[in-house]
């Protein structure tokens, strides 16, 4: 196990290489000059010239990129130049709303995913199929942040049975925080859950058509065990793909959803960053965003060489 | 699909048969439907909207649907909002068109040389890869960031988020195909590889081609409407259903008519593209058929 992890952890080090070539190109070719936008308007030509001078925006670009790549190892993302202080205390600042979204947003999508694909793919064809299959593609096919400002009008402005926006932190409760970010959990889980509902179905009838499960069957095991305990968890593996896709859709679709609810989270901060063109929070983000993605599906990886044993001795 | 048309004798003796097979499909008919509504609601928006998506009213802001001729009501300046939606349905299709093209151009391209040429297989994959590493709007909104936001960025950025799904699928229907013995064949012939790409191998990997094409499309327009009700999409000045929503945003506890309606056509247009999708897709691949 410990060889198949180590070797997951080399082949990851190309795909590492390219966002960050990626990111420092892109605020490479930015408009504006950095220097310049950090002394403010009344600076003279010789001072911007200095600080170019002082932070090696003067060297050639391999230079530049070397040296930013040698910071990035020590995890200096640099400093914000709008919020005066160091990108990765912003980013840290604004990561609580940002898990505590995701991984309710997760909950909920895994859970009603997974639980009206499995009924689907028992009653195949049937009332409940049709069902839970139409609404998972209606519900694939809206965005998650229009859905959110339904649920604002329905259950915040109509019901008044939620808050209409905002962020209650995790040290003021639990529970609290749980509420307050109920509908914009809803919002993206649900749409999530459509996706999750449909691979779960179609891999869950891959896998009850095969021999075993007859076999399960006709030695007499209940329907539950031989659904739940045989076919389950062979058709787990194209699930957890789509669940470590979901998790990136979540990261990035609470971005929208952080603005609808005006949660202090990290895609509050990137849309922020973006519209004061503060460059440095960008390539932060975006790059926190990307290693975040890549360990996910790592652990992903690495969960398929548990479930299946098949995988990890390829 | 110069190529395919180049092969009447295949075609024609195909073709009905596989539409029919298409359109025996109710999801494809309910799809063809929608797409078709669509469509045409975009290429006679200037006929059928009943008033300037642009105009002014203030006098009239606010309005709820029903009131006054305003059938979808009135925005917070007064615009009647269905007439943005029409115009709406224009520049959504509009951009999502420029963003398939790019995608799948782009990524056909891409897919076809990394599937035949290993040595520039080792590189371009790997660039493929890291560029899906991002989660896709993040990557877009940071291009879109440092390019400035016009419809112009909107494709160029989303297209080079949906590119590497393209080229990664091509890729492996490529990887099939080069070895079937009809390639061999051209070889033996003394065809050239770049022949045989061209000429053989795209031919066949077309079916996944087209399949992606219309879930690109469809993402396409989600992209687009995520971009611009964050701001960073289509201007302000020109009616899409994305910044429709970031406007209707400001006005969701008085206007709930505001957002209700451009998000509608946004989930119509998605939910044409994928079931029409879901039934091609089953409709070329035997293999799921019945599911």
């Amino acid at each position: 196990m410990i060889f198949f992890i180590m070797r997951r952890l080399i082949t990851l080090l190309p795909t590492l290489i390219v966002p960050l070539f990626l990111v420092f190109t892109l605020l490479h070719l930015s408009p504006g000059d950095p220097a310049a936008v950090m002394l403010g308007a009344d600076a003279t030509a010789q001072q911007v010239q200095a600080l170019r001078e002082q932070l090696g925006l003067n060297d050639p670009f391999l230079v530049q990129l070397f040296t930013w790549l040698g910071r990035m190892a020590t995890l200096d993302l640099g400093d914000s130049i709008f919020l005066r202080m160091p990108v990765m205390d912003a980013i840290l600042q604004r990561l609580e709303p940002t898990i505590m979204l995701t991984l309710y947003a997760l909950t909920i999508a895994v859970v009603v995913g997974m639980v009206s694909g499995i009924v689907a793919a028992v009653n195949r064809n049937g009332v409940l199929d049709q069902v839970s299959m139409t609404v998972a593609m209606v519900g694939v096919s809206m965005p998650e942040f229009w859905f959110g400002l339904m649920l604002i009008v329905v259950f915040a402005v109509e019901f008044r049975l939620f808050p209409v926006a905002g962020y209650t932190p995790l040290d003021q409760g639990f529970w609290a925080c749980i509420w307050s970010l109920t509908l914009p959990a809803v919002s993206v889980g649900l749409v999530q859950a459509g996706f999750i509902a449909r691979i779960t179905r179609s891999s869950m009838l891959d896998v009850i058509g095969e021999d075993f499960i007859r076999t399960a069957r006709a030695k007499g095991l209940p329907s539950r065990v031989v659904i739940l305990r045989h076919a389950l968890k062979n058709a787990l593996i194209p699930v957890l793909t789509v669940i470590g896709i979901t998790f990136a859709v979540l990261m990035g679709g609470a971005i929208a959803i952080e603005t609808v609810f005006n949660i202090p989270g990290i895609g509050r901060l990137l849309v922020n960053a973006v519209a004061r063109r503060d460059y440095p929070v960008i390539q932060g983000v975006v790059l926190f965003m990307a290693l975040t993605f890549i360990f996910i599906n790592l652990f992903v990886d690495i969960l398929y060489g548990f479930i299946d044993p098949r995988v990890k001795n390829q | 699909m110069s190529i395919a048309a180049e092969q009447p004798a295949v075609s024609t003796s195909r073709e009905p048969s596989f539409l029919v097979l298409l359109f025996s499909r109710g999801s494809v008919i309910a799809g063809s439907f929608l797409i078709a509504l669509m469509v045409l609601t975009a290429v006679l928006a200037h006929w059928i909207a009943p008033f300037d998506p642009n105009a002014l009213n203030i006098a009239n802001r606010l309005q709820p649907p029903g009131s006054a001729a305003h059938l979808l009501g009135t925005d917070e300046f007064g615009r009647d909002v269905l007439s943005r939606v029409i115009h709406g349905a224009r520049t959504s299709l509009a951009i999502g068109i420029a963003i398939v093209a790019f995608a799948v151009g782009i990524g056909t391209l891409i897919g076809l040389v990394t599937g035949f040429y290993n040595r520039v297989d080792m590189v371009l994959s790997r660039i493929m890869d890291g560029l899906m590493s991002f989660p896709g709007l993040v990557l877009a909104i940071a291009m879109t960031g440092v390019m400035g936001a016009s419809s112009t960025t909107v494709v160029l950025a989303l297209g080079i988020v949906y590119m590497p799904r393209v080229a990664r699928i091509i890729r492996s229907a490529v990887l099939v195909v080069r070895e079937l013995s009809y390639v061999e064949a051209c070889f033996a012939l003394g065809a050239t590889r770049f022949y045989v790409l061209f000429r053989h191998v795209l031919p066949n990997v077309m079916s996944p081609i087209i399949i992606q094409a219309t879930f690109i499309f469809s993402y396409a327009v989600l992209g687009e409407a995520a971009l611009s009700f964050l701001g960073v999409g289509v201007p302000p000045t020109q009616p899409s259903w994305g910044n429709m929503l970031a406007e209707a945003r400001t006005f969701i506890v008085l206007a709930w008519w505001m957002a209700l309606f451009p998000g509608l056509a946004i989930m119509i247009t998605v939910l044409g593209l994928n079931l029409f999708g879901d039934g091609l897709r089953d409709a070329l691949d035997p293999k799921l058929k019945g599911r």
